[in-house]
């Protein structure tokens, strides 16, 4: 019964995956992109999170969390970039 | 190490001080010193004459390179001491001679002598060696002195293309003999001369003889400057007299002859080698005396002539195979053609010798060597003229000069070839004697040119660079030493006979010579009023009437235009060779990554498309396949979706965005495949990777920034296409056969008990296959450095321009 119900989740994840991807290939703007690319990552963290729970294991776990760190620092760089301009801002008091 | 050794080597250890004598001792010329060597050596080897007289030779060993059998053995016999005798004796003279030819103050004459004692050392090593290799190393060293030697004077074109020319034929030449010798060896699982001609009879039968044969065949040919391989003899008249002299009349020119005649006794019963060695020979004679005479320069006459001489030798040394087909000596005719070649090359070292040195002199005191400038110089330079005149008299063949002895020997032994019923000689064997005849007739035209037109006729002393007169006595002396032995050997034949000429024979014909028995060498002067005199008789004939009508005559020359000779063949030939590497490697390497790839990946494609299709290789095995689950589908039609959008997408970024896809989607399958560490790095190289290009695409010039569709190419499509199917066919097929079990177990059972850890593909990294992660390390230390580098790195912006090619 568990087994079915998280079948059931990754088919929808997955679905939802589908409608980010469109998203993210048709998104008229570069911040819509960024936002679906955001929760691509997201929805990734989901389906490995089920998928180690049906592979009934915890090695993936660490993934888990680095697909968060990922897609946080991914963002922020993005959105420093389409706000500045440049990521990593030259200094110049050295 | 035996003094036999000491002698051979010793030239080119007095090469080495040679350099020091002429930096150290400046007054004095570097010559003097270093004609001591050559009388000395003169002097030993004359020492040697009691023990080949009686057919007895000298053999004296020392290890080279004894795990391939490879020793210096040296072996002095009849043949080989006749050799060593000219090298060293001529050697003397010609130093001697060089001594006054070239100036001390103008001169680089540590250059000269160094060359010239390579050369001379090389020689020796060459006549004197029994082990093959030995003497294909001395060979070369000829062939590289001599090349040195004739581009002396490097500053001028004509040099260097005469030396390049040499070095080209005659290094073509010696490849193809050492291509011969190994042949030989594998045929006679030797490397010794004399263990192989005692095996002859054996290796007459083997397949690779024939092969052998030519090949050996071609590299004496070249180093003989026999047809068509002369060619480069002419242009090597750009060297100092000397060296013309010592080189391409007396010694290294007659290497070839030394080969053929030292390999006679293994290929001589070959009709082939009949064939060969006397065609070409006899045909050569008649070519180089018809060109000869059309010749202006006093060199370029001399060279042809020597072609032309060192032809009639090699055509006696053939047409001599022709006694090996007959028992015994005692009544045996033809062993008279073999007498002569050895006769023959006595005497035109000694007058082919005298004659360069006199035309180095007339060279030396007029500035010229152009016959249609020279004239009348008999009253000026009467010890010159008389030496000349008994040089070219016993070049044309006439009594009582030795030419004229080795003439008559030479038509004997043509003329006996008639009445051989061998080779089909029936037919094609009155050839010989006629080409002989003909060639003897231009050899008299030229010969009388020599003479006649340098010293007598007109006097123009304003066409004369300098004032002519006598030269000096040391340039006279070896001249007139040569010419006396021409004188000598002319009136007294008999004191070569038994002392040089027997032995030498016996050596090329050893089948034939028992043990303690001599090969009957008899030279006389007079033996009737036979064919052979009243050929000589006309030859002097027509000769003179031709020699006097020349100038009626001489534009049948213009006949054969000059495109059609053989240096025009040599010139195009070089030409086209030069161009053709040149077009084709401008065609394939057209600087292009695209094209190398193209070239990559077809042959990729060819080469294990065509294996798998020869070895039959394609198998498929389903039997231990995986069940295969919903997500692994979903997964592949994932990536192959982000593969294709890369592929047709519009702009670059999306490209970007779709192998950033592609990656993700990998760690996902290696979320599926049980491999979290795996999945966990590549999720974090994926995203720095991404990050890379984007930097990259961020960066692209506003210009090349096309939006636009990568273009449709149907090879490139084919190529590709090909690649792809070609992997994926050895995958299925190297995944069907599974030859032995994995390793793996080990790996399994042992990672806790003797590594102490959990984490299997951790504990493989750095402790089961630890080196492997060291050098991974280092890689990306190096990448790490070498990005650094070339973004901190600018060299062309410190102060203007550096370029970085410097």
């Amino acid at each position: 019964m568990v087994e079915m119900v998280m079948k059931f989740s990754l088919i929808c994840f997955s679905f939802s995956m589908l409608g980010l991807v469109y998203r993210l290939i048709k998104g008229p703007t570069v911040p819509d992109r960024v936002v679906a690319l955001d929760a691509i990552g997201i929805n990734l963290v989901a389906i490995i999170a089920i998928l180690s729970m049906l592979l009934r294991t915890n090695e993936f776990l660490d993934v888990i969390l680095l697909m968060g760190i990922l897609a946080f620092i991914g963002t922020i760089g993005f959105a420093k970039f389409l706000e500045k301009g440049e990521i990593i801002e030259y200094d110049r008091h050295r | 190490m035996s003094l036999l050794h000491i002698a051979i080597f010793s030239p080119f250890l007095m090469a080495i001080l040679v350099p020091l004598f002429y930096k150290g001792l400046r007054r004095i010329h570097t010559g003097w010193f270093v004609l001591i060597l050559p009388i000395v050596l003169f002097t030993y080897f004359l020492q040697l004459l009691p023990v080949t007289r009686d057919n007895q030779a000298i053999q004296k060993s020392f290890d080279w390179i004894p795990s391939l059998g490879i020793s210096f053995t040296a072996y002095v016999d009849g043949l080989g001491l006749l050799f060593a005798l000219l090298i060293t004796g001529i050697g003397a003279l010609v130093v001697l001679y060089s001594i006054f030819y070239l100036s001390k103050e103008k001169e680089k004459l540590h250059n000269f002598y160094v060359y010239l004692l390579m050369f001379m050392g090389a020689m020796l090593g060459v006549v004197l060696s029994d082990n093959l290799i030995t003497l294909y190393m001395f060979w070369e060293l000829t062939s590289i002195s001599s090349f040195l030697l004739i581009a002396y004077w490097y500053d001028r074109d004509r040099s260097r293309y005469g030396a390049l020319k040499s070095m080209l034929i005659t290094v073509f030449g010696g490849l193809a003999m050492l291509g011969g010798f190994l042949l030989l060896s594998i045929m006679g699982d030797t490397f010794s001369i004399r263990e192989l001609i005692a095996q002859a009879s054996e290796l007459n039968d083997h397949p690779l003889f024939l092969l052998a044969l030519l090949l050996v065949l071609i590299g004496a040919f070249t180093k003989s400057a026999q047809f068509p391989f002369y060619i480069w003899l002419p242009d090597a008249m750009e060297a100092p007299t000397p060296v013309s002299a010592y080189l391409h009349s007396a010694t290294m020119v007659k290497a070839g002859i030394y080969l053929v005649a030292r390999m006679s006794p293994i290929f001589a019963f070959s009709e082939y080698w009949f064939w060969l060695v006397g065609g070409v020979g006899i045909f050569t004679l008649f070519w180089g005396s018809f060109n000869a005479v059309k010749q202006t320069d006093l060199k370029g006459i001399l060279a042809f002539s020597t072609v032309s001489q060192l032809g009639l030798i090699m055509s006696l040394l053939g047409v001599g195979a022709a006694a090996l087909q007959f028992d015994g000596i005692d009544d045996n005719i033809y062993t008279a053609a073999t007498i002569a070649a050895v006769f023959h090359l006595i005497n035109h070292a000694t007058f082919k010798g005298s004659l360069f040195m006199v035309v180095g002199i007339v060279d030396h005191e007029t500035g010229t060597r152009d016959i249609r400038k020279l004239g009348g110089l008999l009253s000026l330079m009467p010890i010159t003229f008389t030496v000349a005149v008994i040089g070219a008299f016993s070049m044309a063949g006439l009594p009582p000069f030795n030419g004229f002895l080795s003439k008559e020997m030479f038509f004997t032994g043509m003329i006996q070839l008639l009445e051989l019923d061998l080779f089909n000689l029936q037919t094609w064997g009155l050839l010989f004697p006629v080409l002989a005849w003909v060639g003897s007739v231009f050899t008299f035209i030229y010969s009388m040119m020599i003479v006649f037109k340098t010293f007598t006729g007109k006097y123009q002393p304003e066409k004369l660079e300098k004032t002519p007169h006598e030269a000096p006595i040391g340039m006279l002396i070896p001249p007139i030493i040569l010419a006396a032995l021409v004188v000598v050997f002319g009136i007294f034949p008999n004191i070569l006979s038994y002392n040089l000429i027997q032995p030498a024979v016996a050596a090329i014909i050893p089948s034939l010579v028992e043990p303690g028995e001599k090969i009957p060498v008899h030279i006389s002067h007079w033996h009737g009023f036979s064919p052979e005199l009243k050929m000589t008789i006309g030859v002097v004939a027509l000769g003179a009437i031709m020699y006097i009508t020349l100038n009626k005559w001489i534009k049948v020359y213009n006949i054969f235009p000059n495109k059609v000779t053989i240096n025009a063949l040599y010139d195009t030939s070089l030409y086209a060779a030069e161009r053709g590497s040149y077009t084709l490697t401008k065609s394939v390497m057209t600087g292009y990554i695209r094209t190398y790839l193209v070239y990559i990946f077809v042959f990729f494609i060819g080469m294990l498309g065509f294996t798998m299709w020869t070895e039959d290789a394609f198998t498929m095995d389903t039997s231990n396949l995986a069940p295969i689950g919903i997500y692994e589908v979903a997964l592949v039609l994932l990536i192959v979706l982000a593969t294709f959008t890369i592929l047709v997408a519009k702009s670059r970024l999306t490209s970007i965005v779709a192998l950033g896809a592609v990656g993700y989607t990998v760690s996902l399958f290696f979320v599926i495949f049980r491999a979290p560490d795996l999945a966990l790095t590549q999720l974090v190289i994926e995203t720095v990777s991404v990050a890379l290009f984007l930097l990259c695409f961020y960066h692209l010039p506003k210009l090349s920034r096309h939006e636009e569709r990568m273009r449709f190419k149907l090879g490139n499509l084919l190529i590709s296409a090909g690649v792809g199917i070609v992997v994926t066919l050895i995958a299925i097929s190297a995944h069907s056969t599974k030859m032995f079990e994995s390793i793996s177990k080990y790996y399994i059972e042992n990672t806790y008990d003797k590594a102490g850890g959990e984490n299997m593909v951790n504990v493989i990294l750095v402790d089961f296959r630890g080196f492997d992660t060291l050098f991974e390390v280092c890689v990306l230390g190096i990448a790490a450095l070498g990005i650094y580098g070339l973004i901190k790195l600018r060299l062309e912006k410190k102060g203007g321009v550096i370029d970085e090619n410097k």
